[in-house]
């Protein structure tokens, strides 16, 4: 059988400060009629430009150098924009990590839909809005006959995901890339769309090249799989094959299933509580609680991780404690202490023993700081240290955190994200403070370099007896380095424990729900899910769990 | 040695602006060893042509008119600098401040922005001169506060996108007062933009006072300024003497100078560099 898709020693450039830099090496990659291809990598591994690069496309700054790419025959390497226009959208479709930001948010759904088909001629306008609707029910998108005529941000996250996976079926293509299309979504919608996905190519026999990080997410639909890493082919295999027995340390490493901690003695000592939250609730308008009636305990040098999906109210939990947001009742309690719940009126010390890093490095620091200034400035505001003083914990700091005394005159901005990640750390840990708020520290890193961050945070604690709050949504690291579990769940908490104790079963519904929606690295994790939440073996269907109107039943705080 | 690397390295567009700008700030020092003649000397016939005695001619009372322009490098350069300087100061202070500590500050002082730039800048300044005078402290005072409101509301916006990054966020966690948080947190940040802006101002001060000495209440005469000498000599071109084009150039050449390096230093400051 021919090839459906045939790319040969594909060499691709970006230019960068009148500099150029190889970023995809002399890939090989071959695509039959219906199959699906993953490509996995860490980023900068030239997955999303191969992606790009397989619609004879370069983004800007970047340019094919040489090579082949073959599609059905037609050459689209040098090909004129109109041939390749012809193609794109029809024959070959494209499906973006953020399909918030891949829609025109100014026109509805459907008329997005219809774009492709009338633009290419296949088809009428009356056909065309038949054809959406029938997609979006086949993609069980709620409501399919009206769904098309909302915006894009009446929907949610998943359904807009869905609604994107249609539009790139709108022309019945031959190929279609997705492009890390459930990066940014939770645990539980990533099973819808992953579900959207792995439908549309068995029912259509359309090809397709998944790009994602996840082996995982990967391994439910690809065939085949091809792992990058620095625009190099690592290893290539049949999927199946690849789990089973992965020929290369990388693939490897990849592959590992994070343990890092063993279970630790938890007994209780009365007078080791850190911080006692009794009774939180919180809001941002007055009228609706983000948070409701939290109750929570951190022991010296526990980790104790929060669980929960994107709106769950847990990032705002940790804006109560630091104080940026006064709960509306309730109180927090520091070493038995109570903390005053305005940032405000807090003094120095309290600041000090409170220290938080966040999830986007990038952000966390300032880049016109240098990592002189931005560790400095803690010793000397905390702890009144002169200049040599601070010299030398500056110096110890960065041998702490595994990183060169060396770049303690460099900026940010001369740093890789997981480097970023490590000064953040720093930061926190010269205020010498005795609970540390990670706010999805690892989410914004790659696996491997998130790993190494959970290794040192790991450490430290060992080391320090500092107690972290570990906010995050991934359970793959909640399972790797947590003590004790807290699970969230529309501003409540539904559950809280030991790790054992959550782990095991039974479950609260909400619980299992997060639990099964985890990727599992079995390529038959997806199939078997659907099967059995389809026939209702499984306890819990997706939206089913808490239903909507109870929160508005419990008991409202006074005023 | 920073500097100077820094200096070296910058394109062609960046050198040709230094050079203008340098030229201009050398004749506005200079002036006096200079020029050729004194600054309101008659020295000949009205609307004279180019001659050997007058390089650029004669102005509309027979005064030379390459001295007239030395001279009011002086004085324009020297006043939009000041003007300007003292808008960004009390402008970006302000915005800032707003930004920064939100609330009631924020309310009061966009509130009192809004109502200076309800009125068109030009009636205003020609109220607030007629009423106190036309001495040059009047003068600086009243164009730095109407433009400050533009400096205003560009740095308060800044400041506002700055002000919820993460960092500034660490800053007020760690305890840090407001004015850290400005001086150090957000304002190296808001640079980039702000010079930009400072360029762009200094050429519209420049012009608005050029629009105040033609209405007679800009600097007063027998001083000269480019501003001024364009509508002096306005007259002329009707007979075909191309005299207020000279002042009018030396204003476009400067425009183009400042902003040829605001271009530049923005392009390094914004990071585009790294790419």
């Amino acid at each position: 059988m021919p090839h459906l898709l045939k790319i040969e020693h594909l060499f691709i450039e970006a230019e960068s400060d009148q500099k150029t830099k190889q970023i995809v090496k002399g890939i090989h990659l071959t695509l039959h009629r219906g199959e699906v291809l993953g490509l996995i990598g860490e980023s900068g591994a030239g997955k999303s430009t191969i992606g790009l690069a397989a619609m004879g496309f370069s983004r800007q700054g970047c340019r094919i150098v040489s090579g082949s790419i073959v599609f059905d025959g037609q050459e689209l390497f040098g090909a004129p924009r109109e041939a390749l226009r012809k193609i794109w959208g029809a024959r070959i479709a494209y499906v973006a990590q953020s399909a918030a930001a891949s829609f025109n948010p100014a026109h509805r759904l459907i008329k997005q839909y219809m774009e492709a088909p009338l633009q290419h001629g296949l088809m009428s306008s009356e056909e065309a809005k038949e054809n959406a609707v029938d997609m979006y029910r086949r993609l069980l998108l709620p409501d399919p006959e009206k769904i098309g005529y909302r915006y894009p941000h009446q929907v949610s996250g998943g359904q807009l995901q869905r609604a994107m996976v249609a539009m790139a079926m709108s022309c019945q293509p031959d190929i279609i890339v997705f492009d890390e299309p459930t990066t940014a979504l939770d645990v539980t919608t990533q099973v819808e769309v992953l579900a959207a996905i792995k439908y549309i190519t068995t029912q259509f026999r359309t090809a397709a090249i998944y790009i994602s990080h996840d082996l995982a997410v990967v391994a439910q639909l690809a065939d085949r799989i091809m792992v990058l890493r620095y625009g190099e082919l690592v290893e290539e295999n049949d999927a199946r094959t690849m789990l089973a027995n992965p020929r290369k340390e990388y693939t490897r490493k990849l592959l590992s299933v994070r343990m890092l901690r063993k279970t630790k003695n938890l007994s209780d000592q009365k007078d080791d509580v850190i911080l006692d939250i009794q009774g939180v609730t919180a809001s941002y308008t007055g009228q609706n609680n983000v948070l409701e009636n939290i109750n929570l305990t951190i022991r010296k040098g526990r980790n104790v991780a929060l669980v929960g999906e994107s709106g769950s109210g847990k990032s705002t939990l940790a804006r109560v404690i630091t104080g940026l947001l006064p709960p509306v009742q309730g109180r927090i309690f520091f070493k038995g202490k109570e903390l005053s719940p305005n940032l405000k009126s807090r003094n120095r010390e309290e600041l000090q023993k409170l220290q938080m890093i966040y999830q986007m490095p990038d952000t966390a620091l300032n880049p016109r700081h240098r990592i002189r200034k931005i560790l400095g400035r803690p010793l000397e505001f905390y702890f009144g240290m002169n200049r040599k003083q601070r010299e030398e914990r500056i110096r110890e700091l960065l041998t702490q955190i595994e990183l060169p005394e060396s770049f303690i005159d460099r900026f940010p901005t001369e740093l890789s994200g997981g480097e970023k990640q490590r000064i953040c750390i720093a930061r926190a840990l010269a205020a010498e403070p005795e609970l540390i708020i990670c706010d999805e520290v690892t989410s914004a890193l790659d696996q491997l370099v998130a790993e190494g961050i959970l290794h040192l945070l790991q450490g430290l604690q060992d080391q320090l007896k500092v107690s972290y709050l570990f906010i995050t949504h991934d359970l793959a690291t909640v399972k790797a380095i947590a003590d004790e579990i807290v699970v969230m769940f529309q501003g409540q908490i539904v559950e809280q424990g030991t790790k054992k104790e959550i782990l095991t079963p039974p479950h609260h519904e909400y619980t299992e729900l997060l639990l099964s929606s985890v990727p599992e690295m079995d390529p038959d994790w997806l199939d078997n899910l659907l099967k059995a939440r389809k026939s209702g073996r499984a306890k819990i269907k997706p939206h089913e769990i808490i239903p909507r109107g109870s929160l508005e039943n419990l008991p409202r705080p006074a005023g | 040695m920073a500097a100077f690397r820094f200096l070296r390295e910058s394109p062609l567009s960046a050198r040709i602006g230094m050079a203008i700008v340098l030229i201009n700030i050398a004749a506005a020092i200079l002036a006096p060893v200079i020029a050729p003649h004194g600054e309101s000397q008659v020295v000949g016939d009205v609307w004279l042509p180019m001659s050997r005695d007058f390089p650029l001619g004669t102005d509309q009372l027979g005064r030379d008119l390459l001295t007239r322009l030395i001279y009011g490098a002086r004085n324009t350069i020297a006043l939009a600098f000041l003007i300007t300087a003292l808008s960004f100061l009390m402008g970006s202070i302000c915005g800032f401040l707003a930004a920064t500590i939100g609330k009631w500050t924020d309310q009061v002082l966009s509130r009192l922005v809004d109502i200076l730039m309800a009125f068109p800048t030009l009636i205003f300044a020609l109220m607030v001169l007629s009423v106190v005078g036309t001495s040059i402290t009047a003068l600086v005072v009243v164009i730095a506060l109407l433009d400050s409101t533009r400096v205003f509301r560009l740095s308060r916006a800044v400041a506002m996108d700055i002000g919820v990054l993460e960092f500034v966020e660490a800053a007020r966690l760690r305890g840090e007062g407001t004015w850290w948080v400005m001086t150090q947190e957000i304002l190296p940040n808001a640079l980039p933009p702000l010079v930009a802006e400072f360029g762009l101002r200094f050429c519209f001060v420049f012009l608005f006072i050029a629009a105040l000495s033609f209405l007679g209440l800009g600097i007063q005469p027998p001083a000269a300024d480019w501003g001024g000498m364009v509508r002096e000599n306005a007259g002329a071109i009707t007979f075909g003497i191309f005299t207020p084009l000279w002042p009018a150039g030396a204003i476009a050449f400067l425009t183009v100078g400042v902003n040829l390096i605001v271009d530049w230093f923005l392009h390094v400051a914004s990071g585009l560099k790294e790419g």
